[in-house]
């Protein structure tokens, strides 16, 4: 075990800037004139990506993670924040997400010169950087209690997300998803309590480092896993996600499956990984596995016979967060190899990564199909891809890495998945895994057939599409699929920050 | 007198520990909204008080209490009446659209099941 105490290293403030550049930046808006919103949103981005390289940049020099120590008070009675290999690989992804949509949106708003700088974008902007804000906040922070917090936050700003267009379906997804994610905090909150009783801190390394575990946190960990995942809309918690994430505006959508439930489930790998006593941890990651299985086979099967293209889209999201809870008895390792030196584990998060971005761009395909003729009856969209063959392309081309077909960012987590199934003798989840590609397979096949079918009656586009609004979602598909031809080495990144760091084990 | 101290925090760890369960009750058998906003706030007031149970342990080694739980505890009671602002508004602008004061639709897979 590494000693429990921290010290603060150079680049620490960079966690800080991280998390505070979109909360001072929709604390600007607020005080500014709505037509600047946009401004400042667009601003925010540049700056927030180049803290995100920069602090890759510094965690691959000093190939230790960054810690900073808020008010320079130590973990006890402060609160640490700390980056490691995964924290970065997250911060990275959403700035990524991130710029992508403000991209996108700042187009789609742009199409209609009499809202684009009304009530809907200025709160669309302002909602963007808040959660934003939350999503730094759960990768860096280190304190159980101030994660509480950046959950709410990031609750807080996505259900307004949703019901951003104010319909009445849409307001009924919103609260539906309200009540989730309370009683998922709520949960969470009471684990926390009864740690601190147990432990007397609510830092995760100092809880780590202890070295007795009573019945508590047995307790505290069956209260946190089960609110998180309620958060995460793992199935059979997954209820409130698809009338949520479909009727929510294009641009929100995006944001909200690509990055806002992958939250929470970093969140429930630091608890298994780092909190949970090992035999806690593996009925932990068995139960996981099963639930995770549940959800693919199930949501992969609800996905192939919904009507609407933003409704299929959904159910593949609650589809393929399913990979991830089957890591946990994959990466279990054994042989003395620690969780995050086992392929699966390096699979899983190709998989977090491949599918955050795969997935944005699939909902911005989406929304420029239901902007450009109306609506997404998958139906009665024959022949999509002849009045708009990028948007069609950019479907096929993430389609590629959620159904694990080479090259593409998804084939390799897939198949670094399965390789791990069947070396630990897990079969029933290899077989999970290639059901779940087949039938991925087929919910995205009905779609290009779909697109690239000839209808009796050309299909009209309603309005015409800008080239630069069907190019973002596209550099973001290839941006997926390229992840596939990345040689495995970044993935040492990884094990930057965990304890016993290993070399990388690369198949 | 710690015998003393240690019951009346024993009791109040009881009291949160019913009232959670209260709480949860609440929240999982009433399909109206504003009865689960309450239950949400039940839920959270006996949270609360386990944190102060909590604190009083902090007793024991001779402080009047631990700060660290209150703390959380102020921070956690903002927090909550934040989400009851936000869940009561969106209660008030689906009543104003729908009329339904609740997510029931006679639709069985659209009911939210919320058991934890």
């Amino acid at each position: 075990m590494t000693p429990a105490t921290y010290s603060a290293t150079p680049g620490g403030f960079l966690l800080v800037l991280a998390v505070m550049l979109p909360a001072a930046a929709m604390l600007t808006m607020l005080v500014s004139r709505p037509r600047h919103a946009r401004t400042i949103a667009l601003a925010t981005m540049v700056f927030g990506l180049a803290v995100a390289f920069w602090i890759g940049a510094e965690l691959m020099r000093s190939g230790t993670a960054l810690i900073y120590l808020v008010g320079n008070w130590q973990p006890p009675l402060g609160i640490a924040l700390r980056a490691d290999g995964l924290s970065l690989m997250m911060l990275a992804v959403t700035a990524l997400v991130i710029t992508g949509t403000g991209l996108f949106a700042h187009r789609l708003f742009g199409l209609d010169a009499t809202t684009c700088d009304g009530r809907v974008a200025t709160s669309f902007w302002m909602l963007l950087m808040g959660l934003w804000s939350g999503l730094n906040l759960v990768f860096v922070s280190q304190d159980l209690f101030n994660l509480y917090v950046a959950l709410e936050l990031l609750t807080f700003a996505a259900v307004p997300l949703v019901c951003l267009d104010g319909r009445g379906e849409t307001v009924a997804a919103a609260l539906r998803y309200l009540m989730f994610a309370l009683l998922g905090s709520l949960l969470y909150l009471l684990g926390a309590g009864l740690l601190y009783g147990t432990y007397g801190t609510l830092d995760i390394r100092l809880i780590a480092s202890a070295s007795e575990h009573g019945p508590a946190v047995h307790l505290a960990l069956a209260l946190m896993i089960p609110g998180l995942l309620a958060k995460a809309a793992l199935f059979p918690f997954h209820l409130w996600l698809p009338p949520a994430h479909a009727g929510a505006p294009a641009a929100a959508s995006t944001v909200l499956s690509a990055l806002v439930v992958k939250a929470p489930i970093f969140l429930i790998l630091r608890l298994v990984l780092d909190i949970a006593p090992p035999e806690a941890a593996a009925f932990a990651g068995q139960a996981l596995a099963v639930l995770g299985a549940g959800s693919i086979l199930f949501c992969s099967v609800m996905a192939l016979r919904q009507a609407r293209l933003k409704l299929m889209i959904a159910y593949s999201t609650v589809a393929q967060i399913g990979y991830l809870f089957i890591v946990f008895p994959l990466a279990a390792g054994g042989d003395g190899v620690p969780p995050w030196g086992t392929i699966a584990w390096t699979g899983g998060a190709l998989q977090l990564t491949s599918h955050a971005l795969a997935k944005a761009a699939m909902f911005m395909a989406a929304g420029i199909v239901a902007e450009a003729i109306g609506h997404d009856r998958i139906r009665d969209l024959g022949g999509f891809g002849r009045v708009l063959p990028l948007s069609a392309a950019t479907f096929g081309l993430a389609g590629l890495s959620l159904m694990g077909i080479p090259p593409s960012g998804g084939f390799i987590a897939k198949c670094l998945l399965l390789t791990a199934a069947v070396i630990e003798d897990h079969y029933w989840l290899a077989f999970t895994i290639l059901a779940g590609g087949l039938l991925a397979g087929a919910y995205v096949f009905r779609v290009m057939n779909r697109a690239l079918a000839t209808p009796a009656v050309p299909l009209v586009l309603r309005q015409p599409i800008p080239l630069g609004l069907e190019l973002i979602p596209l550099a973001l598909a290839v941006m997926a699929v390229a992840l596939g031809f990345l040689p495995l080495e970044p993935f040492g990144l990884l094990q930057i920050g965990r304890p016993d760091a290993i070399p990388v084990v690369a198949p | 007198m710690s015998a003393l101290a240690l019951t009346s925090a024993s009791l109040f760890g009881l009291c949160g520990a019913a009232l959670v369960g209260i709480g949860l009750f609440c929240i999982l058998t009433h399909p109206e909204l504003l009865r689960r906003l309450v239950g949400f706030n039940i839920l959270g007031a006996g949270i609360f008080l386990v944190f102060g149970a909590v604190a009083r342990r902090g007793a024991a080694l001779g402080f009047g209490g631990d700060p660290v739980p209150q703390a959380m505890v102020i921070t956690g009671i903002v927090v909550a009446f934040a989400a009851t602002a936000l869940a009561a508004a969106l209660l008030r602008r689906l009543f104003d659209l729908t009329g339904r004061a609740s997510l029931e639709t006679g639709q069985a897979e659209l009911r939210p099941r919320s058991e934890p």
